[in-house]
Order: C-alpha cells, then structure tokens, then sequence
C-alpha cells in the first residue's frame, strides 16, 4: 500500500519535472516589470511615480519612467532580489507594507515578472503600523480584511475539523493541502491540462499551454480532492485497519506534512509567486472599505459555498451521516451508515474545499510553506470552535481571522499571528471544548 | 568518488555537534513522550528559551555568560509552566497543537523588530560565546584527528562538554525513571484513571515531567548556539522539533539510550548521504539534474523529505524504534 503511495509521489514529481522542461526550451530574454502608481486620497485617481529607484542584486537598477513603468532585462532565468528606494519616493508616499521593500522574485527562462510595490498616501500622522490610531476607516477596513481571511480560513478549517470528528485524527498534514490547492491551480494556471497528460500540448487552451485562472482553480480544487481520496485511501485507510493507535498516526501527518511540503519545495523551488491574471489590480472603494474585484468575488464565492456545504451538510443524506459519524461512531456504524465511505467522502470534500481555500489565498501570493505558515491559525480557528464540529470551524475562523486582523491596531502587525495563539490558550483554560464543542470531546 | 573522504565525514557527523545537540534534545523529548506520553510538538521551543537564555544575559542584560546557564533553565521551565497548565488536563492533542503553535511565536517574536534591542531581532546575537572558548585547552582554529574522526579544536572542546552533559543527563533521567515518581509517570502513562484511582496527581507529574524534559532541550540549545557562536531566529523552526521526533522513534521511545543511537544513525545516514550524492562523477550528476533536477541545492531539501518519509514510515509500521519494545511503547492515547 505505501508502496503504491510512493510511486504517486514519485509520478507527481516526474510529471511536474517533465512539464517545466517543455517550458524551459523557449530562449528568450527575461525581465521583471511592474508600475509605480497610489492613489490620491482627495480625487481618487491614479497617481504615477517617475523616478522611483528599482534595484535588482547583482543586475542593476533602473528609475521608473513618467507614467510609473519601469522593466528590467535579466541575463539568465532564476532567483533575483528586487528592491525599491523608500526614500526616492515623492513626499508623503509611502510603501503600503514596509517589509516588501525588498522583494524575492523567481524568473523563468523568457519569463517577464512582475513585481509589485503597493504605494500609499499617508499623513505623517498615520505613517507605521501601529501609530495610525483608531479611525472609523481602518476598524472598517481592517474589519473587512478580516473577514476575508477568515472566510478563506474557514474553507481549510471545515475539513480539518471533520476529519478529526469523523475518525479522531488531528492531521497536520492539512495545511499542505491548502498549499496544494495554490499551486495546483497555479500549475493549471500557466501548463494546463498538458501539465499532466502530455500529449494535450500542441492543442490550444485550456488543454495546452496554461488556462484561464477560473478553469485552474476547478482543476486545482479537483486535483486537492483526489490527494485527500488518495490519502486516506493508501495511508490512513490501512493505519486504522491494522489498528495504528490515533497518536501514531497523528506523527504519521506530521510526516507526511514535512514530505509534502519539501516536495513542494523540491518542485516549485522558494520564492513567492503569482497567478497569470489578476495579478494588478486596484482596489475599489466602497464606503469606507477598499477591496480588489478579485477579493470581492473570491469572498463572494466562499460564502455561497460555505452555505452550500451548511445545505449539504443539513438537508443531504450523505451530510447528515457525516455528523452521525462525527457525532457517535459506534452508534451510526450500527445503523447501518458505511463509515468507511463516509470518511472517504470527508477527506476528499475537505481537501477539496481547503484546495479551494488556498487558491483564494493565493491571490494575493503563492508560497510553497503557505499552508505551514498558517497552521497556527488553521489550528486556532478549529479549537475555537470546537474540534470535530463543522459550524464550530467556521465560526472559529471567521472570529480569528477577524481578532488577528483587528488586533493590528494595537501590535505590530508583524506580531499579529500570535493573537491566535493567545486565543486559543485563552479558550482552553476558559472553554476547553471550544465555542460549540461539547464537554465530552476533550476526555 | 572519494570513499575515504565520505567514511570520515561520516564517522564525524555519527558523533559531532548536530548529533550531540539533536540527542539531548531528544533525550528531553524522552522524558516527555517515552516515559510521559506527552505530545509535545514545540521542543525547538524550549532549545530557543536555553539559547536565548545565553544570548539575551550577554546581549541585552550585559551580564555575565555564565549568568546566562541559569537563566536560559529558568525560561525553560516558565514555557514549560505556561504551555502544561491549560493543556495537560485535556486530551493529547491539545497539548500538540499549543505547543507547536508557541514555538512558532516564540520564533515570530524574538524576530520581531521590536524586540531587537533585546534579542537582536532577524539579526540575532553574534559574539557571545567567547568565555567558554577562552576555558578551551585547544587551539581554536586547528585540525584535530583521531582515526576517522576530525574536528577543529573549538568544535573538540564543545564535543567533550557536549557529550559529558549528554551523558550525566542519561544518568539523570536514568535514574529518575527507576524512582518511585519514574514508576508513577509510566503508570500515568499507561492507565491515567488507575494511577489517580491509587491518588496519583497525574496533572502534577505531567506538568513536572514537562519542565524535567523542557530544561533538557534548553540545555541542547544552549550546546548548539554555543557551538555557532551564534543565536539565529530562523533555526529554531517546527521542522527541527520534527526532525528530533524521528530521531526519538528511530532509536526508540522510552528507552534511556535510544535517542543518543537515534541521533548518531540520522546524522551519520544524512551525511553519508548527501555527500555520496555530492561526490557522484560529473557525467552521473548531470543525468540527475536532467531527470529529476538534482542540483547542489535540492540535495539539502532531501534530508527534510527523508524526515518526512521516515517519520511517516517509522511510526506507520515500527512505532517502538530499534530499541523500544512493542507491548511497552505501543503509542497508545487510552
């Protein structure tokens, strides 16, 4: 059975390996480019910054020209360090996160990367992150920040959480399949269907040559469902058939977390990453709120699906024996439920909507140790809400993603994920069985 | 290919200062898992509360660096104190998952830029160990061979200091665990409701058994920064608290030798290892990085996978190690 575990991994690796080589036989120069602009607060218009100084280590530098463009030629493909000069920057314009001065970037062979710096305006008031001071605007914006994360938070959290409640296992494997989620669709994203049937290249998009980020992010979510199926079919399956104990196979996830992640790694290298479209795009102002259309449309779907999976999970036959199962396994094996079926059926919704949930996150950057970065929260939101249940998990995501985001008012924001840990140590010695769990959960 | 140069590397590693700072980490995790059964997945960080211990009495107190021993112990036990009480009253994994979660904050706050008057931030703390080094009866910056095994002089006074507490923390925890509060950890152990049926407070000796294994790590991180000469944020991440976990169930849980044997085979395997795959002809190499992208780069990425796979591997069909035995060791959570 691991046997034929490894052999997947061993075709995943050489599938993605053979896909970047047909890639890589193009010659072209490569550069990366991007657009100096920020928005002036008073008329709302996009304001262009000529001059600005963009270095590349061990290239060059360049000034962006008037209408805020600037690009630079590369020699050879790989890793490059971009940086941008804060102080060339016109008087009250800032850099809108102080951290991405100095940007990593990865070029392909013929790749043009772009590279954003987020300017803003700020009042001299207002410049750090913590010295802004409670305004209407930012409890407003942070609010709506929060929201977001925590919606797409709640799409990896409901599958945790299920899982442990459906067989008892706390997997911490379940990051990476957030991670997976992002670049699988991002691997659909820039080789299509190719990618991974060879044959498909000469054929125009979606089967050859990259397709549409929508369609990348069905594949994406279809390909994280069938690593959960797989999962749990070659590994877990037979760990609980030979009656592997709970904390063996909870040190097996963490295994398989590592494993997966420096695969991951091994295949997609360090260094963040973009989607092909709707990489720069403005915010929009709504009240006192500003969000990309992409944010927009991206919460928008995770609540539509969210209230489909509460449907599902309610009214469908299949749902309501997942939380018999998740409720009593003995009992609802008694009445006849195929457990085994069902806890298939969890792992590959789960993977499936955390898959999901990483290509939302992924909008904004793709990271091979995305998923590990954000295990804390990930673990914080499911204990929140109490473990094992699904409600629990989304409420717990949505209340973290909202403390962790609101806290930055009052912390550096560089601190803002150890609210979570704070919640969650607060929770235990207060609730222990989180906000909807119930007391006999916790033994 | 160099064998000769690969065997004494290897020979080296199977007794240098990773594999003496990875066993006494991993004798600390002993303590927790093998005789307490406690999930603890943050043991890096309690090596972070020894180093910085040293590193923030030099640094930021200007204090002494002997100062720094008992300080590095008393973080320690604070940690072991503020992660046990929440924790050790509810099931296993809660433990697991607040102790990986605050290791992580540990790393994301002494990072932080704040803090970098007192822990020196992404920077760290260079330049702090040089009183042990001026005890060093060696020449710092000499080669020292004995058969197959070659260190510099400041690596062989750090190997004898290393290793002396290594083993005096084998006899400690030797002996703790043939005493009556060792019987009553393993009895909690295997049956908690038996053990506090009989009046055992098992949430004390938990919490007990947490700090006895959490002052061991910090005397690991302690060893390793000493040996560095150096306190860096980034290498105390999760992946070390992992690799310690393999180390641990390779050698085998609740056994006093094994994890000095588990942390000998890791390192000594990893080295040998990568450095037959370093020294691999040029045309051999080449058909690596062709077909599967081998480069000088992805080689030290293998270590980690091989973490991972052994992990899941080891704990999937031989949760007992080499040593552990079966009926004993089974991994039970009640």
């Amino acid at each position: 059975m691991l046997r034929v575990c490894r052999w997947l991994v061993v075709l995943l690796t050489v599938g993605l390996v053979i896909d970047t080589g047909v890639v890589s036989a193009q010659d072209e120069e490569q550069s990366v480019f991007g657009t100096l602009t920020y928005t002036d607060p008073e008329t709302n218009d996009r304001v262009p910054v000529e001059g600005g100084l963009i270095t590349v280590e061990g290239v060059g530098s360049a000034p962006s020209e008037a209408d805020g463009s600037f690009r630079i030629g590369l020699p050879e493909p790989g890793e490059y360090v971009v940086s941008i000069d804060p102080e060339g920057l016109p008087e009250g314009v800032f850099l809108d996160d102080p951290d991405r001065a100095v940007l990593t970037v990865n070029v392909q062979e013929g790749g043009n990367q772009i590279v954003l710096f987020r300017l803003t305006v700020l009042d001299e008031a207002d410049r750090g992150s913590t010295s802004g001071g409670i305004t209407g605007r930012r409890v407003a914006q942070l609010t709506a920040e929060g929201l977001k994360q925590g919606l797409y938070l709640a799409m990896a959290a409901i599958g945790l959480s299920m899982i442990f409640g459906t067989t008892g296992l706390t997997n911490f494997a379940h990051a990476e399949l957030v991670t997976f989620g992002m670049l699988g669709t991002y691997f659909f994203n820039f080789y299509g269907l190719a990618g991974v049937i060879g044959f498909l290249a000469p054929l125009p998009p979606p089967f050859g040559d990259g397709m549409n980020l929508v369609f990348a992010a069905v594949f994406g979510m279809l390909a994280g469902g069938t690593l959960g199926w797989a999962i749990n079919r070659f590994i877990f399956r037979g760990a609980r058939r030979s009656g592997v104990s709970l904390l063996a196979q909870m040190l097996m996830t963490i295994g398989l977390s590592i494993l997966l992640r420096y695969i991951f790694l091994y295949v997609f290298r360090g260094g963040p990453r973009t989607f092909g479209q709707f990489t720069a795009q403005r915010a929009v102002k709504i009240g006192p709120i500003e969000l990309t259309p992409k944010d927009m449309i991206a919460m928008s779907l995770a609540i539509i699906i969210l209230i489909l999976v509460g449907v599902f999970l309610q009214l469908t036959r299949t749902g309501k024996a997942m939380r018999a199962v998740s409720d009593n396994r003995e009992l609802a094996e008694s009445t006849g439920i195929n457990v085994e079926r069902v806890i298939s059926t969890v792992w590959v919704s789960g993977a499936a909507l955390a898959a999901l949930g990483g290509t939302f996150f992924g909008l904004t950057q793709i990271r091979w140790d995305f998923g590990f970065r954000n295990l804390l929260l990930l673990f914080a939101a499911v204990v929140l809400g109490g473990l094992g249940t699904a409600y629990g998990a989304l409420l717990g995501a949505l209340i973290v993603g909202l403390a962790i985001n609101l806290s930055t008012i009052v912390i550096d924001a560089e601190l803002k994920n150890m609210v979570a840990l704070l919640v969650m140590v607060v929770i235990l010695l207060v609730r222990p069985q989180g906000i909807l769990g119930r007391p006999e959960r916790i033994g | 290919m160099d064998w000769g140069f690969i065997f004494e590397r290897t020979m080296s590693a199977m007794i240098g200062p990773e594999a003496m700072v990875f066993a006494l980490a991993a004798i600390g995790l002993n303590v927790h898992f093998g005789y307490a059964g406690l999930l603890n997945f943050g043991q890096v960080g309690f090596l972070a509360a020894g180093a910085y211990g040293l590193g923030m009495t030099v640094y930021w107190l200007d204090l002494n660096f002997w100062l720094g021993i008992p300080f590095g112990i008393l973080y320690a036990l604070v940690l072991a104190l503020i992660l046990g009480i929440p924790t050790l009253r509810l099931r296993a994994d809660y433990l697991a998952i607040v102790t990986i979660a605050a290791s992580e904050s540990i790393r994301l706050f002494v990072r932080w830029r704040g803090n970098s008057d007192i822990t020196g931030a992404s920077q760290g703390i260079n330049e702090f160990a040089r009183p042990f080094y001026d005890l060093n009866p060696f020449v710092n910056g000499q080669f020292y061979s004995l058969g197959p095994f070659k260190y510099l002089g400041r690596d062989v006074w750090v190997l004898m200091v290393g290793w002396t507490i290594v083993m005096l923390s084998l006899l400690v925890v030797w002996q703790i665990m043939r005493s009556p509060w060792g019987r009553a950890l393993r009895a909690i152990r295997e049956d908690e409701d038996a053990a506090r049926a009989l009046g055992k407070n098992a949430y004390v000796y938990k919490v007990q058994a947490l700090m006895i294994g959490g002052v061991i790590g910090a005397l690991a991180g302690m060893l390793q920064v000493i040996q560095k000469s150096s306190v860096q944020p980034d290498t105390f991440n999760p992946v070390i608290t992992f690799t310690i976990w393999a180390i641990l169930i390779l050698g085998g849980p609740g056994r006093v030798w094994s994890p000095v044997v588990g942390s000998m085979i890791y390192w000594s395997l990893i080295v040998f290892i990568e450095n037959v795959l370093r020294g691999l002809p040029s045309g051999a190499r080449d058909t690596l990085e062709n077909t599967v992208r081998l480069s000088d780069i992805n080689i030290s990425q293998l270590r980690f996978m091989l973490v991972g796979l052994g992990l899941l591997l080891l704990a999937r069909f031989r949760p007992q190690g080499i040593f552990g035995s079966r009926e004993e060791m089974a991994l039970d959570d009640r």
